[in-house]
C-alpha cells in the first residue's frame, strides 16, 4: 500500500481518527466500556476498536442497554461477535428495572427514554469512566453540537452551554470520582460513510439493513413491523412489503423503509441518493418535538 | 476523495449560519425532513422566509435566541470533496468555541457584514485564525444585497482587512462578496456582481490547494500506548500504537526516542488492515522496533538528526478560556500530543490587543478570551516544535488542576 503523494483517502483518514480517539480512552481512563447495540453504527465502532489494538485483545468490555424490545437477528449477532471476539459483555436491562420498580414503563410503550436511567445505573455499579457510543454528528442537531469527549457529571447530565473546548486532536478526558466521559470516535462520519466503510472493509452487519419482506403497517406515515412490539390497532392494515431497515432502535418506535437494496452496494447507492435523514425516516422518539434529543441527552442518554 | 475541514467566524448576526444554509441548500444536503422541521419552526416564529440558521443553531438555547453558543459540526460532499464544517459562535463570550472550531480547520471563513464592516470580532477571529495558523482565510463581505452590490463597499471592506492582516501570519487570503440570504456568489457566480472577477464560494472550497500544507519532512511520532498481547499467539509482540503526527516514516528507518535518547530501527509498521512499509500524517499504526526500548506513552519517535529539544520551559502564546484568569505563579495541568505535565506559570511578557495589534506589557493576568505571551515551567520536559513547523507538537491545552476543565490554548512561538 504505497502512495506516491502520501494521500489518505477521506474513509482511511476517517477511520485513523477514530483509532486515534479509541487509544487516548484506553490510555487516559481508568474504566472505559464500548457501549453496543448491535446497530451498524456500534458495529463500525466495534471493527475499528479491535484493529486499534491488534494483535492485543479489546482491553476494555462492551455493554448493552438492553430495552427487552429488540429485534431477534439482532441480539443473535450481538452474541456471535461477542463470542468470534472473546469479548466481555455487561448487559443492563431495562426490563430487569422495571421488574425491580427502579423505572415505570412510560404510557406509549416505548422504551427508549426509561433506558437512560439503567445507563446510568449500568456506569455507576460498573464504576466505568468512559463510556465510546457510535453516535455521529450528522444524525440529529443536538449531536452536532457535542465534543468527542463529552464530559458528564455525577448524574450523568451533559451541559451544552458549558462543554469543555476540545483543540486539535487534544482530548481532555480528566474527571473526579463519579464524573463520566461519554466518547465518540465516529462523530465525523455520516451514514453513508458507515455504508462504504462496511463495504469496504467487508463488515459484516445484522440482516435485517438488508431488503427483505416483512407484514408491515403503516403508523404516522411510517412503515412498523407487525409483531410484539408493535401491534397493529383496529384500522391498521397489515400488508407484506419489501423492506430494510436504516437504523436499529427500540422495536416499539423503529420504523422499516420500502428498499430493494439487498446487497452492501445497493444500500450505498440508495443512501447516497436518499432525500430524508435517517433518523427522520425512521425513528419516533426525535419526533416527540424540536429538541428531543438535546432534552434527552441533557438527562443522560447517549 | 478529499477531505477539508472549514471553521466560519464572524461577529453576531453576520449571517454565518445562514451561510451555511445556503451551503448545505445549494449543494442538495439538505434532506427534506430537516427542511420540513426548519421551515415548520421558521413558520411557527412567524418568519417571513425559512431561516436556514435553524439547520444549524440546533440547541434550545440557540433557537430561542436565535444565536449560536457552540461549534455546530456539518457534513456534506461534492464531487470534488467531502467538507466537514465548524459553525462556530460569533458572540464575544463564546470566542473558545471558536477557538475549538477553528484548531483542527484547513481553511476559515470570516464573516463581515457589508454595512457595518470590520468590528473587533472579525479582528479577534482574523488574529485567532492567524494564531492557529489556518492555512487559508476567506474574507466573506456579507449581505452584498444590502449595500446595492457596491463595489467601493466591497474594496474598502477588504482593503481594511488586508491591512490588518498584513500585521498578521496569513499565508492565503481570499475576499468574495456574496449574499448568503438570497445565495448570490455562494455556489454560482451572481449576476449582480460583474465587477467581481473571483469564483464563488464553494468553488474556492472544491479547489483550495492544501496537500502542501501538511508537513511530511519532520518525523514526528507521539507514543499514545503500548500494545502488548498477553496471549500465547503473540506473547513476543511489543508495539508502540500511535498517530503519525508529521513526517514520513519507513521500515528500516533509523529512529531516535525521546526523551531517553535511545535508539533503533523500525523493524515493521502494522496498520488497521495488516503491515506497512510506511507511514505518514495522519495514519493511526502501531510501530516495531528492531530492539527493546524502555519506551512509553508520552514519549515520541524522531530521527537522529532531525529532532526536537526536550525542554521544561515553554514559551507560549494562549488563549485564555476560562472566567478565572490566568495569573503568575498559578499551577496548571499540561496536555501536549500524548504527555500530560503539570507547570507553573513564570511571567505573562505580554497580551495582546487584538484590535491594534499592540503588545500590553507588565501586565500580571490574563483575563476571558484574552491572547498574550505566557512563559511556563513544566514538571517533565516536552518534546516541542515550533507551531509554525507543526500543528501538532507545537500544540497544547492548558487543563484547571481543580476544575478539570479546559481553560486555555497554548502555541509554541519559539523555543
Amino acid at each position: 500500500m504505497t502512495h506516491p503523494h502520501y494521500h489518505l483517502s477521506e474513509l482511511d483518514a476517517l477511520e485513523a481518527e477514530a483509532i486515534h480517539i479509541i487509544r487516548e480512552v484506553v490510555a487516559q481512563m481508568e474504566r472505559p466500556a464500548l457501549l453496543f447495540s448491535g446497530g451498524k453504527d456500534s458495529i463500525v465502532m466495534l471493527h475499528v476498536a479491535i484493529r486499534a489494538f491488534a494483535p492485543a485483545p479489546v482491553p476494555f468490555p462492551v455493554v448493552h442497554i438492553d430495552t427487552g424490545h429488540n429485534f431477534p437477528e439482532v441480539l443473535e449477532f450481538r452474541d456471535r461477535m461477542v463470542q468470534d471476539n472473546g469479548l466481555q459483555l455487561i448487559v443492563g436491562s431495562v426490563q430487569e428495572a422495571i421488574d425491580r420498580g427502579v423505572v415505570r414503563e412510560e404510557p406509549n410503550g416505548s422504551r427508549n427514554r426509561i433506558q437512560t436511567p439503567v445507563l446510568l445505573d449500568t456506569i455507576e455499579k460498573n464504576r466505568f469512566d468512559a463510556c465510546m457510543g457510535g453516535a455521529r454528528r450528522d444524525e440529529e442537531k443536538a449531536r452536532a453540537k457535542e465534543r468527542v469527549f463529552s464530559f458528564r457529571d455525577e448524574f450523568g447530565q451533559w451541559d451544552p452551554r458549558n462543554q469543555r473546548p476540545e483543540l486539535w486532536s487534544l482530548y481532555n478526558g480528566k474527571v473526579h470520582p463519579g464524573e463520566s466521559i461519554r466518547v465518540f470516535p465516529l462523530s465525523n462520519w455520516t451514514e453513508l460513510d458507515i455504508w462504504n466503510y462496511i463495504a469496504d472493509r467487508e463488515v459484516e452487519v445484522p440482516s435485517i439493513y438488508f431488503a427483505h419482506e416483512r407484514e408491515v403497517f403503516d403508523r404516522g406515515g411510517m412503515w412498523m413491523a407487525a409483531n410484539e412490539f408493535a401491534v397493529p390497532r383496529d384500522g391498521d392494515e397489515v400488508v407484506t412489503k419489501k423492506v430494510r431497515y436504516r437504523t436499529v432502535g427500540d422495536a416499539t418506535l423503529t420504523a422499516a423503509v420500502e428498499s430493494d437494496a439487498d446487497t452492501v452496494e445497493k444500500i450505498v447507492t440508495e443512501i447516497a441518493a436518499t432525500r430524508l435523514t435517517e433518523r427522520g425516516a425512521t425513528r419516533g422518539d426525535d419526533r416527540v418535538s424540536e429538541a428531543a434529543m438535546e432534552d434527552r441527552k441533557k438527562e443522560g442518554y447517549f | 476523495m478529499d477531505l477539508l475541514r472549514f471553521a466560519t467566524a464572524g461577529s453576531v448576526d453576520d449571517g454565518k449560519s445562514t451561510l451555511i444554509g445556503r451551503l448545505l441548500y445549494d449543494s442538495k444536503s439538505i434532506f427534506e425532513d430537516q427542511l420540513e422541521s426548519v421551515e415548520a419552526a421558521s413558520k411557527a416564529r412567524g418568519n417571513e422566509y425559512t431561516d436556514l440558521a435553524l439547520l444549524t443553531d440546533g440547541l434550545r438555547a440557540e433557537r430561542e435566541q436565535g444565536i449560536t453558543i457552540d461549534v455546530a459540526y456539518r457534513y456534506f460532499a461534492t464531487p470534488r470533496r467531502k467538507f466537514i464544517i465548524a459553525d462556530t459562535p460569533g458572540h464575544a463570550q463564546y470566542t473558545r468555541n471558536m477557538v475549538t472550531g477553528a484548531s483542527t480547520a484547513d481553511l476559515a471563513i470570516i464573516l463581515v457584514d457589508a454595512r457595518k464592516g470590520l468590528t473587533e470580532q472579525s479582528r479577534r477571529h482574523a488574529t485567532i485564525a492567524s494564531l492557529l495558523r489556518v492555512p487559508h482565510l476567506v474574507l466573506a463581505v456579507n449581505k452584498m444585497d444590502l449595500v446595492d452590490f457596491s463595489q467601493d463597499v466591497f474594496e474598502q471592506i477588504y482593503k481594511e482587512f488586508s491591512d490588518f492582516a498584513a500585521k498578521l501570519n496569513v499565508p492565503d487570503l481570499t475576499a468574495i462578496p456574496l449574499s448568503a440570504l438570497e445565495g448570490d456568489n455562494v455556489v454560482e457566480r451572481s449576476a449582480r456582481t460583474p465587477w467581481y472577477q473571483g469564483t464563488s464560494l464553494l468553488h474556492h472550497l472544491e479547489h483550495v490547494h492544501i496537500a502542501s500544507d501538511r508537513n511530511l519532512q519532520d518525523v514526528r511520532f507521539p507514543v499514545q500506548y503500548v500494545v502488548r498481547p498477553q496471549h500465547s499467539s503473540a506473547r513476543d509482540y511489543r508495539g508502540l500504537a500511535g498517530t503519525v503526527a508529521s513526517g514520513v516514516m519507513k521500515v528500516g528507518d533509523e529512529v531516535l526516542a525521546l526523551p531517553s535518547g535511545l535508539s533503533s530501527r523500525i523493524k515493521a509498521i502494522d496498520g488497521p488492515h495488516g503491515s506497512v512499509t510506511e507511514a505518514y500524517p495522519p495514519m493511526a499504526v502501531t510501530v516495531r522496533l528492531e530492539d527493546e526500548l524502555d519506551i512509553s506513552r508520552g514519549d515520541v519517535l524522531c530521527r537522529p538528526a532531525n529532532h526536537p529539544q526536550p525542554t521544561q520551559d515553554l514559551d507560549l502564546t494562549v488563549c485564555w478560556m476560562d472566567d478565572h484568569p490566568l495569573v503568575v505563579g498559578q499551577k496548571i495541568g499540561v496536555l501536549h500530543t500524548t504527555r500530560m505535565a503539570r507547570a507553573i506559570v513564570k511571567d505573562i511578557a505580554y497580551e495582546l490587543d487584538v484590535n491594534t495589534l499592540h503588545r500590553e506589557q507588565g501586565i500580571r493576568q490574563l483575563g476571558l478570551n484574552s491572547i498574550g505571551r505566557v512563559k511556563l515551567r513544566v514538571t517533565t520536559p516536552l518534546m516541542v516544535d515550533d507551531y509554525d513547523d507543526n500543528r501538532t507538537t507545537g500544540a497544547m491545552i492548558l487543563i484547571d488542576e481543580a476544575t478539570n476543565g479546559t481553560v486555555g490554548a497554548g502555541v509554541v512561538r519559539a523555543i
